[in-house]
């Protein structure tokens, strides 16, 4: 193992950062949000070009099915039909995927799941194309679905690829694996299918270019491998394949993957039309990968003191009918699945497996929300066998500093579990229930005054690593230009770095006026006429590209103060400033502008040893706590969240408003999946794609929420910084469950709870 | 294509002649007709909020409002609220208070809340609460958008 020195070149320091106004630690306002209050900003699903077509997409009913033919006459028929089109249309791959090209453009000789799209049509209207979809007539032989992930393990499985249904088994070994222990607890949990449920749905616009190129104007996280992907199915270089990031409307991992991206170039290459696509709400839920459903079986070995000796487990995630980046997942479920503690003995193994159930992939998270809620349950279960209250015996057991993950890997820069955890505990308590009885659970439903109510109080912690793992090769790009504008230095920032709602153009600004000193920052519009910037993902956007951009910015001010001719110049009130003299920044800038563009990587990291899952796998972990205050009606099952209070270690606020955004919305993605939110898959088939029958927590469903930031920093991430986005999504979950626990006594092995559950499920003890 | 009928309606201050099927919702006719595609749509079905606009002073989804059902009404669309360029108080309120993440629910949001306002000048969070409860945020800035629109009732007072 190589030990990395902390690069000093990349810690904040007076001699590099100008005190700007909106620079680094303040929360300007962000430079989308006029346009966004005004209805002006321009969606992806707003988008209009001239003499544009509307494109379609035909979806396969069956989970499982063989494809006898496909007959589009009547299709082509209809007036107003430019193209419909099938998989022997596609000029290049037929089929994509972000880690495995396993999905196909348009399904070939059969449909791995319900939903998959078959054909696709362009017309002169909306309504048009969706009547040429209902024409197309697709002869389907219909076969029995692989619908469980356990089943599909099995190898006496019908296969969903011919390559097995194991898509990856991630073993994570750790000492002894036979130790025995004085207590040991042990339990199986399973989680729901969660949807990022976005609002803004799938949708963008095509548009032939004449150089036999396409342009394509979409929202999605990571610009560049839309790019290679819809460039290799298309059969063109990735140079005629140009890609401008359209308003997003939220992300959170569903846009990680392609959707409508082939198949609208594939029609405007085929008509030599612009072609608009966008996914109603009900396609919406099949149009994106959703979090991965999982089974996971824990046992927990402890001294009578409460001290951990061992953790054995087995997780297994239902990976739907393609890749995805599912691999990934399975990693992280495996890698951080134990929780953050100090464990000396773990066995673990974590198995991802094709099935013919809608395809799983990113969500916020990403297989850390599945492993947290069964290790945290875990966790409080172990407290109550040997008479803790729960969070000294999380404390008793907190990873630190100097401690080494079960992959071996040593954790480095602060680790402050054990004050996350003393900060939410030590909280003040929301104030004892009142007699509204909008504010009991069943709110306005007025189903209690208060009879049958209890309340309880839960915690947990989680963890969650920043940025990609696994060896991947992670960097991102940024160009920075400094020139006189009406002649006054101004910044442009460039980078393909998807603003996806988060506010990473707030932050690439601030962090050019913290490096320039410069108030004048304008974020050009993200495409791929700059480098790759990586995902919007995996909370690595402002460390990856922030630590981009400032490097650029960095770049930019030493060539300027070359320019200078000054000898040890430095940046300072706009002047390049040196004992020999001062020369004014305007002034410099009359010879032209300054331009530079930098690539920038982390620390590597090393993939994980296949058979034991050693490996330095992880660049940087981040931590939340949070305490979740509940009260219960016992005879309806009903669960009002009373109060959230959380605690988690930014590193660095970068935009306090923004980390605030974060932690805020995260946590209420966390109480979603333990209260409300699930795909009903049933044999195969989603029950319920509508916001109807698919809830998210609304404005009176999210409850006050206590937060505090830490800020410390870490030493190799630029200003000390730790990716924020995730760890809120991770902890609130158990918390709740725990909370509800603590108020009924019921077992609740399963998220999200469901009414029956509490009225009727077993008991705790049981 | 059934028959269609021409409708007059006033959007944001101005009158517009329309022809409509009838089958066509007051949402299309604004984003795809009008091409105030400031209205969002999103969940089609009455739930989500997005598409709220003022329709004859009250506030409605116009994904479940017939393009016919507004012939002869007064509609105000989130960009009929800034005059000149200017922002009202509770869009501000909006950007100050770090209410706005996406921003696709942003339009409906404003619009909901500027009728709750209306209505109630002074609400206390759980009045917001209540007003806004029709409006779902996915990026979850409610904490947020209660601050917003407290701050801009606060500021109505001064």
């Amino acid at each position: 193992m190589t030990t990395m020195r902390p690069d000093t070149a990349q810690r904040p320091g007076p001699d590099t950062e100008q005190r700007v106004a909106g620079g680094v630690g303040d929360s300007p306002v962000r430079p989308d949000g006029t346009l966004k209050v005004k209805g002006e900003f321009a969606f992806s699903s707003d988008l209009w070009a001239d003499d544009m077509l509307w494109g379609a997409t035909l979806r396969s009913p069956h989970p499982r099915a063989r494809i006898r033919g496909i007959d589009i006459t009547g299709a082509v028929a209809l007036p107003g039909v430019f193209a419909v089109l099938t998989h022997e249309d596609v000029p290049g791959a037929k089929t994509y995927g972000l880690e495995i090209r396993d999905q196909p453009v348009l399904a070939i000789g059969e449909v791995r799941y319900a939903g998959e799209p078959v054909a696709i049509v362009a017309a002169d209207h909306p309504e048009t194309a969706r009547r040429a979809v209902a024409r197309i007539a697709v002869d389907y032989e219909v076969l029995p679905p692989v619908v469980d992930a356990d089943a599909a393990l099995d190898p006496r499985s019908a296969q969903v690829h011919d390559r097995g249904n194991l898509l990856r088994h991630v073993p994570v070994r750790r000492g002894d694996p036979a130790v025995p222990a004085e207590v040991v607890v042990t339990g199986e949990y399973e989680v729901g299918m969660q949807d990022q449920a976005f609002l803004g749905p799938e949708s963008g616009l095509a548009v032939p270019a004449e150089d036999g190129g396409v342009d394509l104007y979409v929202a999605t996280q990571w610009l560049h491998v839309d790019q290679d992907q819809i460039a290799g199915c298309l059969g063109l270089p990735t140079s005629l394949v140009r890609l401008t990031l359209a308003g997003v409307g939220g992300a959170f991992g569903a846009r990680e993957d392609l959707s409508m991206q082939v198949h609208a170039c594939l029609l405007a290459r085929h008509t030599g039309k612009p072609v608009k696509m966008v996914y109603g709400r009900e396609e919406s839920f099949y149009g994106h990968v959703h979090r991965h459903p999982a089974r996971l079986r824990y046992e927990h070995g402890a001294t009578r003191d409460g001290r951990l000796v061992y953790v054995r487990a087995r997780i297994v995630l239902d990976g739907g009918a393609y890749a995805s980046s599912s691999t990934a997942v399975c990693g992280n479920a495996a890698t951080l699945g134990i929780g953050p503690y100090d464990v000396p003995n773990v066995v673990m193994d974590a198995y991802v497996a094709y099935t013919n159930n809608p395809p799983c992939g990113a969500m916020r998270g990403f297989g850390t929300v599945q492993a947290c809620f069964a290790y945290e349950s875990q966790m409080d279960k172990l407290a109550a066998a040997v008479g803790l209250h729960p969070v000294e015996v999380r404390l008793r057991n907190a990873l630190t500093t100097g401690d080494r993950m079960p992959t071996g890997q040593l954790v480095e820069g602060p680790a402050p579990v054990a004050e996350l955890l003393r900060r939410v505990r030590d909280a003040p308590d929301p104030p004892p229930r009142g007699t509204d009885p909008r504010l009991l659970p069943g709110g306005v439903s007025n189903t209690t005054h208060g009879e049958s109510v209890v309340r309880g109080v839960g915690y947990a912690i989680g963890i969650k690593n920043v940025g990609f793992s696994e060896g991947f090769d992670d960097f991102a790009t940024a160009r920075v230009r400094l020139e006189l504008v009406g002649g006054e230095p101004a910044v442009l920032v460039h980078s393909a770095a998807a603003e996806v709602g988060q506010g990473l153009v707030t932050v690439q600004a601030q962090i050019a006026r913290t490096e320039l000193g410069i108030a004048q920052v304008t974020v050009a519009t993200a495409d791929t006429t700059v480098g790759s910037a990586g995902s919007s993902s995996a909370s690595r956007q402002t460390y990856l590209s922030g630590g981009a951009v400032r490097a650029a910015c960095r770049a930019v001010r030493a060539a300027l103060l070359a320019r200078s001719g000054l000898p040890d110049a430095r940046l300072v009130d706009g002047a390049a400033v040196s004992p020999a003299g001062e020369v004014p920044l305007v002034e410099l800038l009359r010879a032209g502008p300054v331009e530079e563009t930098v690539e920038w990587r982390h620390r590597p990291t090393s993939p994980l040893h296949p058979a034991t899952g050693q490996g330095d796998a992880h660049v940087q972990y981040a931590f939340a706590a949070h305490r979740a205050t509940v009260d219960v009606d016992t005879e309806l099952g009903l669960v009002r969240v009373v109060e959230l209070s959380t605690a988690q270690d930014v590193g660095r606020a970068v935009n306090p408003q923004a980390v605030q955004g974060q932690i805020q919305g995260g946590s209420a993605q966390g109480l979603g999946l333990a209260l409300m939110e699930e795909i009903q898959v049933v044999d195969g088939l989603i029950r319920n794609p509508s916001f109807t029958d698919y809830l998210i927590p609304t404005i009176l469903d999210m409850p006050p929420m206590r937060v505090e930031v830490l800020e410390l920093a870490d030493p190799y991430s630029p200003y000390g910084l730790r990716g924020v986005g995730e760890p809120p999504t991770i902890s609130s979950t158990p918390a709740i469950v725990a909370a509800i626990r603590a108020a009924t006594g019921k077992a609740l092995a399963r998220v999200p709870v469901r009414p029956e559950h509490i009225t009727e499920g077993p008991q705790w003890t049981d | 294509m059934s028959r269609t009928h021409l409708i007059r309606l006033t959007v944001n201050r101005v009158p517009r002649q329309v022809e409509v099927t009838p089958r066509h919702m007051l949402l299309d006719l604004l984003r795809d007709d009008l091409g105030l595609t400031g209205t969002k749509a999103c969940c089609l079905v009455g739930e989500c909020g997005a598409c709220t606009v003022s329709l004859d002073g009250r506030i409605v989804n116009s994904c479940l409002v017939l393009a016919v059902e507004a012939d002869g009404a007064e509609v105000t669309t989130i960009e009929g609220l800034a005059t000149d360029g200017h922002l009202t108080r509770l869009q501000q309120a909006f950007l100050d208070e770090g209410a706005v993440q996406c921003g696709y629910c942003t339009p409906g949001q404003v619009m909901a809340a500027r009728d709750l306002l209306a209505h109630n000048p002074h609400p206390t969070t759980a009045e917001i609460r209540e007003g806004l409860a029709g409006n779902l945020c996915r990026c979850s800035c409610y904490a947020q958008i209660i601050a917003a629109v407290s701050a801009a009732a606060a500021e109505e007072e001064k």
